[in-house]
């Protein structure tokens, strides 16, 4: 009776979230004059329909995966890491740097180099902000979001100058790219005509990888210790500072490795808008899917879904693709409204108490009914 | 150019960028004083922007053309209040997370303001925004007069709130609440204040500020809406209260220092020393961050609960 009674509360709790994210996305295409059923049914069905659709779902989900397990590390560690965008960015130069440096190196070699640069890039860039909040107290989500913005700037910056495409300058385009990276720093597509990638599979070891470091191995308690009660952490003897520091620079290293996924299997030249907001939408990755491994593989397809949906959208009923960002921040809302009232010990122990005078009530009336009339 | 030319072409440039900043954190002041973290002021600033652009566009050939402005600031205000009642529903009556919810209002703001936009107007366009008006005789002041005195009334209004925020703030019963409920929430509850209602009416203000601050920037400032017109406004705002020390007059200052840190790289760029440009706009961002690693080794402590949700029944 008691976890029946749980099970409804948590079941109308997350019904009637999902419903507000629904609703606030509706009053807006309300406002467009779109078919709000029509516009929903083409978003979430229209990418499902063939092959080309389907990749595409998956090859968006790859950077979501990434950047979403690292935001998954960093809030479980009580560090909100907002800046996946720059880190992301960060990646991308490193990976292309490495790449067109040292394009003889043999496959094997390079790629794996790549990668670990795209890492690098990005944890460095995250360790700003991760040493900052350890040492100087600077609130990360200010900082990170300052590091986009900086980011954004240095990135543009490298394009525009120092790795624009020499034959840009020549033909006098001016486009801001780097050089086509060169085969050998190529990651293989694994279905030929699509966009598909390896890339997919190193995301999903990945997740089962972080899994077993957070939930089984001494270091990941610590760190998720960090995160539930910093005081009972450092009253334990754990550097708290330590763990701050060192999940923001795995988060970078994540965001920074999407980068170098993103640069190397479907680009394959750094250009402007590789990035196109991976670093927000992992965030809503990772809070849908509970901060969990298990969880983000599932919502970074979902997302992914709902990124091509509205791409679709846009080409189909000329609904603006920026549509996905008012619905990523509705499910933000309604997603962290929704954890705090169903642990909200009072407020369900108040449902359950109304639940059981309703069904206290029905038992009563039935008699009464029979005797009445 | 003589050196003093130089400064009141800078402080010229720099005092009326300053209004959007000051408007935003001066809203951001009133959250954070009742201890509310409000980062989805960017995302209000957002739709500021749009609807005071909206207004302004859909009315300047039509018989309320001479009210065009006034709609969409009141539409901005309107907008944002309605925007701090959204985030006050999710952090003070649902008492979630403050930081992530603000980037929740950030995307949602950001993005239904971008939505809107690419929809109803598409392209560039311009609008005729708000007109400086002269004071008469005190512009005519040399050097300081058509620095001071030949703003928009929006820029006017924006720097009389600042002596208003502080009297609102510490003269009236209003402003002792929203301190107290900021500080000792649950003093304030036993003393019957009570604490939500007190929230959901700060971050009601501090919503319309955003709003109307947005609005600044599209009617104002650059008569014109784009997709990313507000470029980390918002964010800058909540950062420069850390540095306001939560008080009026010092986020005053803060907000003149950052513009005119912004227009002197402007006029370095005009005076032709060369440098790229992308560096010139990372520095307020840079700044900020600076900013931010200084300010929070100083004395000075913030309101005590902020960012903490007040939860009534909750043993100590």
């Amino acid at each position: 009776m008691k976890t029946s009674a749980r099970v409804i509360y948590i079941a109308i709790v997350s019904i009637v979230a999902a419903l507000a994210a629904v609703g606030i996305g509706a009053i807006v295409l309300t406002l467009l004059g779109a078919d709000v059923f029509q516009t929903y049914k083409v978003i979430l069905t229209e990418p499902l329909k063939d092959l080309f659709g389907i990749t595409e779902v998956l090859v968006r989900a790859v950077p979501l995966i990434l950047v979403a397990l690292g935001i998954a590390i960093s809030f479980r560690s009580g560090i909100l890491n907002i800046g996946a965008e720059g880190q992301i960015q960060m990646g991308i130069l490193a990976a292309a740097a490495v790449a067109i440096a040292l394009p003889n190196l043999p496959k094997v070699v390079l790629v794996p180099l790549c990668l670990l640069a795209g890492a690098a890039g990005g944890a460095a860039w995250a360790s700003i902000a991760g040493y900052l909040r350890a040492r100087l107290g600077v609130n990360e989500i200010l900082s990170t979001v300052m590091l986009n913005y900086i980011a954004a700037q240095l990135y543009g910056y490298l394009l525009r100058g120092p790795m624009i495409d020499p034959a840009e300058l020549q033909t006098g385009s001016g486009t801001p790219q780097s050089v086509r990276l060169p085969k050998s720093a190529w990651i293989d597509r694994i279905i030929p005509g699509t966009r598909l990638h390896w890339g997919i599979a190193l995301a999903v070891v990945l997740a089962a990888l972080i899994y077993i470091l957070m939930w089984h191995t001494t270091w990941g308690f610590k760190m998720r210790a960090a995160g539930a009660s910093a005081k009972a952490t450092r009253y334990a003897g754990i550097k708290v500072e330590t763990c701050l520091l060192s999940a923001m620079v795995l988060a970078g290293a994540f965001a920074g490795l999407a980068g170098a996924v993103e640069v190397m299997a479907v680009h394959r030249r750094a250009i402007e808008g590789i990035s196109s907001g991976y670093g927000f939408s992992g965030i809503v990755v990772a809070l849908f899917g509970g901060l969990h491994p298990a969880g983000i593989l599932p919502a970074a397809v979902f997302f992914g879904i709902l990124l091509v949906g509205t791409d679709m959208t846009q080409r189909i009923m000329a609904i603006p693709a920026n549509m996905v960002s008012v619905l990523q921040g509705a499910v933000i809302l309604s997603i962290i409204s929704a954890k705090m009232v169903i642990g909200d010990p009072y407020a369900r122990e108040k449902f359950e108490r109304r639940l059981s005078r309703i069904a206290h009530r029905r038992a009563k009336n039935e008699p009464d009914s029979g005797v009445g009339q | 150019m003589t050196v003093a030319n130089i400064i009141l072409n800078i402080l010229s440039i720099g005092i009326p960028f300053s209004v959007s900043l000051l408007l935003a954190s001066l809203g951001e002041m009133f959250n954070q004083r009742a201890g509310v973290f409000n980062l989805g002021c960017e995302g209000i600033m957002s739709m500021g922007a749009f609807l005071g652009f909206m207004s302004a566009y859909y009315l300047q050939n039509t018989a309320m053309a001479p009210y065009a402005n006034l709609i969409g600031i009141l539409m901005a205000a309107a907008a944002g209040v309605l925007l701090g009642l959204l985030f006050a529903v999710v952090t003070v009556t649902f008492r979630a997370p403050q930081g992530i919810a603000g980037i929740g209002l950030q995307m949602l703001g950001t993005g239904t303001a971008g939505t809107l936009f690419r929809h109803f107007v598409g392209g560039v366009a311009g609008v005729p925004g708000l007109a400086n008006r002269p004071i008469p005789l005190l512009s005519k002041i040399p050097y300081i007069g058509p620095v001071l005195f030949n703003m928009n009334i929006l820029a006017y209004a924006a720097f009389l709130f600042v002596p208003a925020s502080w009297y609102i703030l510490y003269k009236t019963p209003w402003g002792l609440k929203v301190r107290a409920v900021g500080t000792a929430p649950r003093s304030a509850d036993t003393m019957a204040i009570d604490v939500r209602r007190t929230r959901y009416q700060a971050l009601a203000v501090g919503g319309l500020l955003a709003g109307v601050a947005g609005a600044y920037l599209s009617l104002g400032q650059a008569k014109m809406f784009a997709d990313d017109i507000v470029a980390g406004r918002g964010f800058i705002a909540v950062a420069l209260v850390y540095f306001g020390h939560w008080d009026p007059w010092w986020i005053l200052g803060g907000s003149l220092l950052f513009s005119v840190a912004q227009s002197l790289q402007l006029s370095i760029q005009v005076l032709g020393i060369s440098f790229p440009y992308e560096f010139a706009v990372m520095l307020p961002y840079v700044l900020v961050i600076l900013v931010l690693s200084f300010s929070r080794s100083s004395s000075v402590r913030g309101p005590a609960e902020l960012g903490v949700p007040y939860d009534r029944e909750k043993r100590i």
